[in-house]
Parts: structure tokens; C-alpha cells; sequence
């Protein structure tokens, strides 16, 4: 069991403090926790104006709960340390729907059943703006063409169970965007989607994104995604960040082994791998994450990492700076070879 | 004529007025990989679950180790189910919350009577071994297992049967990514050991070019030519 103090926690450098102005949300130290359970521990990340950048990590990460207190929302119960400010103010529910919006993972629970679509738009739009309801229907039926949903006048007075799958996402990114927010958090857009679809949908938010001018927060566990569209990325593991940096240096030169590790088990991309090349084993990661209330001692990563030694099960890592605006929280991160097929392949059980 | 393990001919899957699987022919031979993929709503688990005969298609043959399927009644197909199992995509949702690992697993071979106190629960231990999982996870139940450690227990569930072919649903389409390697391998190493076929059920493009032998894609309910 963790305590919630730890004593690394001031190594972690201030990284972007040296950049300026076009910081729009401040993260420092945040951490959560339940029933003394740390689920984030010590987080701090900064995102600035128009830039995309990605949260990557998996189930116990702590990356929903990221993004709940983001939003100013999260659950009853939680206890928070540490500050997140938007455009320097720390009261972000305030701020939710206009200057900081959500496109939540599952459209159809984020849509009323008993409303029709352009209604729930207009709502959004008169939530925040003084427009008559005339002018917040129009706002909501232009919101969705902009989205590409066809005949947007006839649609947007259907309900979200006429919509498929892949219109209710575009719906809820048009009902994000259209109060033309400074920051879009979108957490897991297209898991739920088919690959075409979840092209289109990272498409559509991509330009919805551009037209208002916001920064995109993008949680994924995709790093197919991430490569595409993410200008930084942010890797989390157990509740910590374990990488932060710009996207192509990250995924090029991978520091941490965990990092390393999602990117050595993604089967190859190569379009001259015939059906069949498959004989080879996979490079994988051992074991499963750990839940939250169940931490090893040390670098959380340290008993599915085989480049861990006695140190890194005793000392929780710090934060090194690896190169400009790339840091990695890794007792051995100078010794991970890259790529890290022969590290990840053949790991006894 | 063909000597393939399944060999699905013209299957038809009506629903009232529409038609989810519009005549669609393939096979798969022992021990291969097939992969199936398609968009959302292309037919895909019609397909599934016609081949599986859960649900009688509306036309069309559906052979199986060189017998028609689709005209036989339940009572004839019983002995052959076990030799066609499905492994779903939602680890969780496909064990019984209130039933121990242990359980799961022993539960086809009671049902198909192959069950004998004496050496039983070795045989469970011993195909909880087989998919990586330590047979003491056995005790515990599906919510104290990780995603992959679930996912795993379903597998043994499903070789309990001693299949000739697995129907794999999107198997690490829900695990988290740092251990969907790892399930593929198993299946690697199970297909090698055991000579399983599997038809195989994906959206990731990648992941279908490093499993599977061959692939075919449906789209409205038909198959294109990749």
C-alpha cells in the first residue's frame, strides 16, 4: 500500500515552466485518490494553445480520472491535491461548455434519449450565449452539417437512437465545439468504433478542432492514433506520468520500457507483411498492470520490466530530461535499447 | 467438393425483411487462420452466430467436419458443439460473475459428462496452465482476474471441449494493449500445438496481417474480394 506522500515527488521537474504565454490549461502535482487509494500520483503536464496533445495509458492508469478533474468533475468522494487551471483560473467547472468541452467516449449515454439532437445542441448554445431560440437552432443545425452529417435540418430534429454509431460521435463533437471552446477533451473517442469509422470521427474532430481553434486533449490507448495525430504525447502508468514528450521524438526513441514495450508488441504495419508471417511470436509485455490499490514497492512498472534491478523495486523513479521537452521517469531510461524487440520477446510467463 | 473443416456455402441470414448475410461462401481448414473483418453492422456476428448454429440461417450450408449442420436437430448437433467453441470479445461478460475460475472451466466437461472427481480438477489446473494463468487463480473469480488473465480463462473454458475450431469474437480488440500481445502468442502456440483452426473476428488491419493465413472482408452482408 502506498502512502499518498512520496518522497520523489520533488524531483519532478517543473518541464515546461520555461514556456510562457500560450500555456491555455496548467497541470502541477495533481493527484486523486479514494478511500486513501492513490489512483493519480503527482501528475503535471501542460497544454497549450492549438495543440494536440495525447494521454496514453491503460485500464488503472488513471487517465479517466485525468480527465474528469480536467472537466471539474470529478466523483463525490475523491480527494485532489494539486491545481489545474485554465487560462490561469482554477474553478474549471465553471468554465465547462464554454471554455473547456468534452467528447465523451460513449455518444449515446452522452445524448438525452428523449430529446431530439438539435435540441440538445440549441440547449448548449443558449447555456452559455444570450441568442433567441431561433438563433440557437440554426447555430445547432449549421454545428451539425459542419460535422458532416447529411439533410442537418431533418436530422437535427431526430432523436440519438435514429442516429448510427459513427453520426451520434460526430453529433457529440459538433455539441463540443460549438460553443467554441479553447480546450476539447476528448477521452477515448472512437473506441467503441469500427476502424472507418474511428478514421472519419479523429477526422471530423481534427477539423472541428482547427475551425474554432482549440487545443485537443486526446486520450487513447491508440498509438496508431497518437502518431497521427498528436503533436506531444503523455504516457501514464499506475497512476504517474512514465514519458512525456513531442510525439515523433517519444514514439522514435522511446525512453521508458513501458513505452517501449506498447510500441515493440503492435504487430508490423508493413504493407509487404503477407497473411501468414505470422509464425513469429510477438514481442509482449509480462503480466498485467497493476490496480491502484495494489502498487509493488518502487517503479510501478519494475515486475513486468526486464531491464528492472533491486533498485528499481525499492525507489520510485524520478524525472529525467532525456532531450529538449522530453522527460522520462525510469531508474535505467539511458539503457533502454530501442527497438525493444529482443528485450520483450520470449518473457517466461 | 472440399475437404476444409467448416465449409459455409451460400449462407443466408434474414431478419424479417432484411438480409444481414447475403450468400456467403468460405472455409477454413484444420489448423488455419481466417480472418473476417468488415464495418460495423456488415454481418459479421450473423455470421458468427449462423455458423455456430445459434441461430438457424435462412439459407445456405454450413459443414462441418464434412456434415451439413443446418438440417440437423438439436438433439444430433449436441455432440458436436463442443468442437466449435467461441471466445468473445468482452473477457468479462462471457464468465459467470458468481462462479469461481475453477468452475468456469469445469463446467463443459460436466455438461458433456466427461467429468470424473478423480482426475477433474487436475484437468483444470492443467488447462489453466495451458493458457499461462497459475491454476490458484482457479479460486478467484472473474472480477479479481486483470482484463488478459480473464480473457485467458475463457480460453481454457472454451479447449475444455477439445474443439477442432475456435470462433474468436474480436478476442483483444477490449484488452488493454500492453497485453494483447501476449494473448495473441497464446493463440499462436495453441493453434501450433493443437492444430486448431480459428476463424477470426478483427478490425485491426495489423493485427490481421500478423495472425491470420488468409482474410476475407464482408461488407452489407456480402464478401468483397480484398
Amino acid at each position: 500500500m502506498k502512502s499518498q506522500s512520496e518522497p520523489t515527488s520533488d524531483v519532478t521537474p517543473d518541464v515546461t515552466s520555461d514556456v510562457t504565454s500560450d500555456v491555455l490549461l496548467s497541470v502541477r502535482d495533481l493527484r486523486i485518490a479514494f478511500d486513501g487509494v492513490a489512483a493519480v500520483r503527482g501528475l503535471s503536464f501542460d497544454v497549450r494553445e492549438r495543440e494536440v496533445l495525447a494521454v496514453v495509458g491503460e485500464s488503472g492508469a488513471g487517465k479517466s480520472l485525468t480527465t474528469r478533474a480536467l472537466l471539474g468533475m470529478l466523483p463525490k468522494g475523491a480527494t485532489t491535491s494539486g491545481t489545474v487551471r485554465l487560462r490561469g483560473e482554477t474553478d474549471i467547472a465553471a468554465q465547462r461548455g464554454r471554455r473547456i468541452a468534452l467528447v465523451p467516449q460513449d455518444a449515446l449515454s452522452a445524448l438525452s434519449p428523449v430529446h431530439p439532437v438539435g435540441d440538445q445542441l440549441a440547449a448548449a448554445v443558449r447555456s452559455v450565449a444570450g441568442v433567441s431560440r431561433k438563433e440557437a437552432r440554426a447555430r445547432a443545425v449549421s454545428a451539425l452539417d459542419r460535422v458532416g452529417i447529411p439533410d442537418a435540418v431533418r436530422k437535427a430534429r431526430a432523436y440519438p437512437h435514429e442516429y448510427s454509431g459513427g453520426m451520434r460521435q460526430r453529433a457529440v463533437i459538433a455539441m463540443a465545439t460549438i460553443n467554441e471552446p479553447d480546450v476539447v477533451v476528448a477521452d477515448e473517442p472512437t473506441t467503441a468504433l469500427d476502424a472507418e469509422l474511428q478514421e472519419q470521427v479523429l477526422r471530423v474532430l481534427g477539423e472541428q478542432r482547427e475551425a474554432v481553434g482549440a487545443a485537443l486533449v486526446l486520450v487513447t490507448h491508440d498509438l496508431g492514433v497518437v502518431r497521427e495525430h498528436a503533436d506531444r504525447v503523455l504516457v501514464m502508468y499506475a497512476g504517474r506520468q512514465v514519458e512525456q514528450g513531442p510525439t515523433e521524438r517519444v514514439l522514435a526513441r522511446p525512453r521508458a520500457p513501458y513505452t517501449a514495450g506498447l510500441l515493440a508488441s503492435l504487430p508490423p504495419d508493413a504493407p509487404e507483411s503477407e497473411p501468414g508471417a505470422r509464425r513469429r511470436r510477438l514481442p509482449s509485455i509480462p503480466g498485467s498492470p497493476p490496480t491502484p490499490d495494489a502498487l509493488p514497492p518502487g517503479c510501478a512498472f519494475a515486475p513486468r520490466c526486464p531491464l528492472a534491478e533491486d533498485h528499481c523495486h525499492q525507489e520510485e523513479p524520478g524525472s529525467w530530461t532525456a532531450d529538449a521537452g522530453h522527460d522520462v521517469s525510469c531508474h535505467r531510461w539511458d539503457e533502454v535499447p530501442y527497438p525493444a524487440t529482443e528485450l520483450f520477446l520470449e518473457q517466461p510467463v | 467438393m472440399s475437404d476444409a473443416l467448416l465449409d459455409v456455402r451460400d449462407l443466408v441470414v434474414r431478419y424479417g425483411t432484411v438480409t444481414a448475410v447475403d450468400h456467403v461462401s468460405f472455409t477454413v481448414d484444420a489448423g488455419e487462420t481466417l480472418a473476417l473483418n468488415g464495418p460495423s453492422g456488415c454481418g459479421k456476428s450473423s455470421t458468427v452466430a449462423a455458423v455456430l448454429q445459434l441461430r438457424r440461417p435462412e439459407g445456405g450450408e454450413v459443414r462441418f467436419e464434412g456434415r451439413e449442420l443446418t438440417t440437423l436437430a438439436e438433439r444430433e448437433l449436441r455432440p458436436l458443439r463442443p468442437r466449435m467453441q467461441p471466445v468473445f470479445q468482452d473477457p468479462y461478460g462471457s464468465l459467470s460473475p458468481r462462479h469461481r475460475i475453477r468452475d468456469a472451466v469445469a463446467e463443459p466437461l460436466k455438461v458433456q459428462g466427461r467429468w470424473n472427481p478423480a482426475d477433474g480438477p487436475a484437468r483444470v489446473a492443467e488447462l489453466l496452465d495451458r493458457v499461462g494463468l497459475d491454476p490458484a487463480y482457479g479460486d478467484r473469480f472473474p472480477h479479481e482476474l486483470s482484463g488478459g488473465q480473464c480473457q485467458r480463462a475463457g480460453i481454457a473454458r472454451a479447449l475444455a471441449s477439445e474443439p477442432r475450431l475456435l470462433v474468436l469474437d474480436e478476442p483483444v480488440s477490449a484488452l488493454d494493449p500492453s497485453i494483447r500481445a501476449g494473448v495473441l502468442n497464446l493463440l499462436t502456440d495453441l493453434q501450433d500445438e493443437l492444430g486448431l483452426a480459428y476463424l477470426f473476428i478483427c478490425h485491426d488491419r495489423a493485427v490481421v496481417r500478423h495472425f491470420a493465413d488468409r482474410a476475407i472482408e464482408m461488407r452489407a452482408g456480402r464478401l468483397v474480394t480484398a
